[in-house]
């Protein structure tokens, strides 16, 4: 047992709180917010992951590939047990385990490092990969991107390969806060569909409508929820 | 070399379930009959190199023992920022074989060579940096790299000495030994080296393996603090680290290697060694230049036994 297991859970109501511990105040940066319905959703109806037995299978892996604006995901985290809720005032300090950008290797329950752009979804892929040729067909693995985050061409690399290559464990949640500088016509769902994926938009605050989008099924395909902010 | 690589990375698949072969089409047909033995662990990503590195790094937090390769140009210069934050931020580990070193694709232009990329590599921590003179050497690096979980870039090229040196271990082994300085030959430029250094009074020793450095030879077999490296890619890629080395002795150090300069002309590998001062008669100038004086007394006292 790990010594997060033992960490109070928290609830969705709790959530400004936790993310006030990180700010100061409860008003909370816009990137970090728009993420945080997502979040919430996958983690507390979604994902197969749990702290007090993080290696069992089948499981899910999330990765946070838009690391910029992390205190949402924090807040998720700690609402889950991964994170203890003292250590969210130390936010960005020196020995802190909570960086401005997530380091797998310092927080339990961060499954990627991220900050740099465009990297989060490739690293899927081949969590996917591997995941298809280890035969561990339960285990899905869901990142997270934004509209924006799409402006790097690595992203269309692993978009357009893992269409081809029909990988059903890959799930890409584009948060769209309208936030790519030129846009993308037709929306971003265009470039996933037209590379063979599964596309759905939903609001990306409608839990209901959240969850049904990431339980969707998707049969030989990658599986792409574009979430509107 | 790259021949040897395919066929002992199709028998890796054959008896090691967590190898995979990631491929950016470069060498991708050589690969033909192992993905149809192992459609799931060998994989063609396409021309897609940014892919290349981070479905490595994805492929090693699932838990398996990623291979890839493309041209060196294409595994370390293109997709650089993959291999900084995909493989080393994230702390996955992965085998990068390249094909093509400094000048293979002499013909092809700078597009084609990759002189810098052992010194890129050489900016991150924890990678293992073979540069294989011979094919038997290539083969034992690569099956000890398969069965590990760290960061090794394997450095293949058309170039090779005519035997192969390195045997058993991979820190540097010596060729000759001698007293009035110490010449580190890396590589397939190890035949060169000793063609060059013919008849000097110099200890020369192989690096088949350049990173780690090895320190502990170098300081074991040093007698006089004067060292010559000579590398198969950027001139003086290991200078700081003969400084390392060597820091608590006054010293002197030489880096040879590929021109930082562009080479604009085409024609053979050999027309560029030469042209980059690695043949063995400008090696044998520029050592004895650097020597001076030291050889010249040397050479006496050579002939005076």
């Amino acid at each position: 047992m790990s010594e997060a297991s033992t960490l109070p859970r928290y609830t969705y109501d709790d959530l400004p709180r936790l993310m006030a511990l990180m700010t100061g105040d409860e008003k909370h940066d816009l990137a970090a917010e728009s993420t945080l319905d997502v979040l919430w959703v996958l983690y507390d109806r979604v994902l197969r992951i749990n702290p007090a037995q993080a290696d069992a299978e089948p499981r899910d892996r999330f990765y946070l590939s838009k690391g910029h604006g992390p205190m949402a995901f924090y807040a998720i985290l700690t609402a889950n047990g991964f994170i203890d809720a003292s250590e969210l005032p130390r936010y960005g300090q020196f020995d802190s385990v909570l960086g401005q950008h997530p380091d797998r290797n310092l927080l339990c329950g961060a499954e990627i490092s991220s900050g740099s752009l465009g990297h989060g979804l490739p690293i899927a892929v081949g969590s996917a990969l591997g995941l298809r040729a280890m035969g561990l067909t339960d285990d899905r693995v869901f990142v997270l991107t934004g509209d924006g985050e799409l402006d790097e061409g690595s992203g269309h690399e692993a978009i357009a390969f893992a269409g081809r290559a029909g990988l059903e464990a890959l799930h890409c949640v584009v948060v769209d806060n309208s936030s790519a500088t030129y846009g993308w016509p037709g929306g971003i769902e265009a470039r996933f569909a037209t590379e063979g994926w599964s596309t759905v938009r939903v609001s990306g605050r409608d839990h209901h409508a959240l969850e049904a989008a990431f339980t969707a099924p998707h049969p030989g395909r990658p599986h792409a929820v574009v979430a509107v902010v | 070399m790259r021949e040897r690589f395919v066929r002992v990375a199709t028998e890796l698949l054959d008896t090691d379930p967590r190898v995979a072969i990631l491929l950016a089409d470069i060498s991708a047909d050589a690969f033909d009959a192992a993905k149809s033995r192992h459609p799931d662990r060998v994989v063609n990503l396409g021309i897609r190199e940014q892919l290349l590195i981070s479905a490595a790094s994805g492929m090693a937090l699932a838990g398996m023992r990623p291979i890839a390769h493309t041209f060196a140009s294409f595994l370390v210069e293109r997709p650089f920022e993959q291999i900084k934050l995909d493989l080393n931020h994230q702390g996955a580990g992965a085998v990068l074989v390249s094909s093509g070193a400094s000048f293979d694709y002499s013909s092809s232009g700078r597009t084609h060579q990759s002189p810098g990329d052992v010194a890129l590599l050489g900016t991150l921590p924890g990678w293992t940096v073979h540069v294989p003179g011979h094919a038997d050497e290539a083969e034992r690096m690569l099956r000890a790299a398969a069965v590990g979980n760290g960061l090794v870039y394997l450095r293949l090229s058309a170039l090779a000495n005519a035997t192969p040196l390195a045997v058993r271990r991979l820190g540097f082994m010596v060729l000759r030994r001698g007293t009035l300085a110490t010449i580190v030959a890396v590589g397939p430029l190890a035949d060169a080296v000793i063609d060059a250094t013919a008849g000097m009074d110099v200890t020369v020793l192989y690096a088949p393996t350049i990173r780690p450095f090895d320190h502990e030879t170098l300081r074991a077999t040093l007698t006089t603090p004067v060292v010559v490296l000579v590398e198969p890619y950027l001139a003086g890629t290991s200078v700081a680290a003969v400084a390392d080395a060597l820091a608590d002795l006054p010293h002197r150090v030489l880096g040879l290697g590929v021109a930082r300069d562009e080479l604009r002309h085409y024609g053979t590998p050999a027309e560029h060694q030469a042209a980059h001062g690695l043949d063995p008669a400008s090696l044998r100038a520029q050592i004895t230049g650097f020597l001076g004086a030291d050889l010249v007394s040397g050479r006496l006292r050579m002939s005076a036994r």
